[in-house]
């Protein structure tokens, strides 16, 4: 417990110093500007934008686009991966077209979906599975193609049909892998959020730092900038604990 | 007193030996051969082996042992000829033929428990829930896992784990058993207790065994026949009836001058082989 708190005490502090610098910094100079602001200047505003509500607003907007498009892009993305792995042909047939569609940028597809979809958390929900979809796909084939093969023999000698093949024995084996693949998800699935709403969305935590920018408020844009930082901290943080929970071997980096 | 004992042997050879070689066969394996490609593995095995018989398989590596073994479960199948599991051709694995790895540490569900390991064969062959834990825990008992039940394949030894997977074939009530090299990797000790388990399992369940090893005296132990295979392609080179008594015993079952004679006569098959 005291280790924990010292090693955290020796992490706080570079940020502490940055901070208490450019503070400093920002005092001496009598900061004035239309793109910097002070450390103190950031916290009122981070105030100011929580009491009025846009900031919650904001993050739930985000929160749930980014949510939302990972169980689907992730789940789909599994799922077809899954696939791939137990069936050779499936995936001899479509290898070419995933390794083409894989390098296409995420970013790439936000003017097509967003003229099919329009603007809101729809075409940003999709945009969002789209980009998690070729990662998973090929993480969950991996995973399948690397599960211990006297397994599979074990199921072939018990004659287990398919549906109990992938549930007693396949799914088991890749669900550490699964959730791995979530955990990077998620924090993918923010970047893409703030990206979409910064570019084209109206709409949750991007649209903010976007319009505090010109509005030229910096101070506000900082706020945004920073409790993005900590909201996504904090999503990790939580996978990490769960990853620590449900499967501990796996979270210390030890095959099973 | 040694003559009483001769005498009680021979006695029980006639009770115990199982094996009549007209009656049909269990496993009849017809002139298998097994090639990849150009590099032929097996070529041309014919062997009856009847019901409740054990039958264990010799030979230097690379003489296809565990590749036979492995046509006999199903999941291998022969390039010409057929293996025969009560008269009728096997097209691919069946639950009536269970197989124990040496490698038990792969072959275990590592996120189910001793009792979930074991359940999963009898949710294979569909058993109702609610009638699974009673046979599960009597398969424990028999195995010496009664206690150990709820651990997981990590928390327990290699002796413990490979005992565990023995219960989880037993529980597909096969009436064929294959070991592949079962105990390889386990001590001495544990190895011998566990040649003694298998025995009455097979002496109590009438399964037919087929038991792969590269240990000689293993296979004298445990088998009514043995056969040597001989490599490149895996053939049978011998096969020898082995006429000692049952129960075996680990003490005097091998200070028997039979067990010498044949541990001598398949030392000297075997040794033929590496040279």
């Amino acid at each position: 417990m005291r280790a924990a708190f010292r090693t955290s005490w020796r992490a706080a502090l570079l940020p502490v110093v940055v901070i208490v610098a450019a503070q400093v910094a920002a005092t001496v100079t009598q900061l004035e500007s239309d793109s910097l602001a002070s450390p103190l200047a950031i916290v009122a505003a981070f105030f100011s934008v929580l009491k009025d509500g846009s900031l919650m607003r904001a993050s739930l907007d985000t929160l749930m686009a980014a949510f939302c498009g990972c169980v689907i892009g992730v789940g789909a993305g599994s799922l077809l991966g899954i696939l791939l792995g137990l069936f050779r042909l499936a995936d001899d047939a479509l290898d070419l077209t995933i390794e083409l569609l894989r390098p296409v940028p995420v970013v790439a597809l936000i003017p097509v979906v967003m003229m099919l979809l329009g603007f809101g958390a729809r075409m940003e929900i999709v945009i969002i599975a789209l980009g998690l979809l070729w990662p998973s796909v090929v993480l969950a084939r991996t995973a399948v193609r690397e599960v211990e093969p006297r397994l599979m023999e074990v199921s072939a000698v018990l004659q287990l049909g398919f549906p109990a093949r992938l549930s007693k024995i396949v799914l088991p084996a890749i669900l550490p892998q699964l959730f791995m693949s979530l955990k990077l998800a998620a924090g993918y699935a923010l970047v893409v959020a703030v990206t979409v709403e910064i570019t084209a969305n109206p709409f949750g935590l991007g649209y903010g730092i976007m319009m505090a920018q010109q509005a030229l408020r910096p101070a506000e844009m900082f706020a945004y900038l920073i409790w993005i930082g900590v909201i996504g901290w904090l999503v990790s943080l939580v996978l990490m604990a769960a990853q620590r929970r449900f499967f501990p071997a796996f979270a210390k980096g030890e095959t099973r | 007193m040694s003559m009483t004992r001769m005498n009680v042997q021979a006695g029980q050879v006639e009770m115990a030996s199982p094996v009549s070689h007209a009656a049909e066969p269990r496993i009849r394996i017809r002139d298998v051969t097994l090639s990849y490609g150009a590099l032929q593995i097996i070529g041309g095995i014919s062997i009856d082996i009847a019901p409740g018989e054990s039958l264990c398989v010799i030979g230097p590596s690379g003489c296809g042992k565990t590749t036979l073994l492995r046509m006999l479960a199903g999941l291998a199948r022969p390039t010409s000829g057929a293996v025969e599991l009560d008269g009728s051709a096997l097209g691919g694995p069946d639950r009536s033929v269970a197989i124990v790895f040496q490698d038990y540490g792969k072959a275990l569900l590592p996120w189910r428990t001793a009792a979930g390991n074991v359940s999963l064969a009898l949710e294979a062959r569909g058993c109702p829930a609610r009638e699974r834990p009673p046979i599960i825990r009597e398969l424990l008992e028999k195995i010496g896992l009664g206690r150990h039940a709820d651990k997981y394949p990590s928390e327990m030894s290699g002796g413990m784990q490979q005992r565990l997977q023995i219960a989880r074939c037993l529980a597909q009530e096969p009436k064929v058993l294959l070991m592949d090299e079962p105990f390889g990797a386990l001590d001495a000790m544990t190895r011998q207790a566990l040649q003694d388990e298998v025995l009455s399992l097979v002496a109590t369940t009438g399964a037919t065994m087929v038991f792969v090893t590269h240990d000689l005296e293993e296979a004298i132990y445990l088998g009514d026949r043995i056969v040597c295979l001989q490599p490149n392609p895996g053939r049978v080179g011998r096969m020898v009836d082995v006429r000692l008594a049952h129960p075996r015993d680990q003490l005097v079952t091998r200070e028997d001058p039979e067990f010498l004679r044949l541990r001598r006569e398949l030392y000297d098959l075997i040794k033929d082989d590496h040279q």
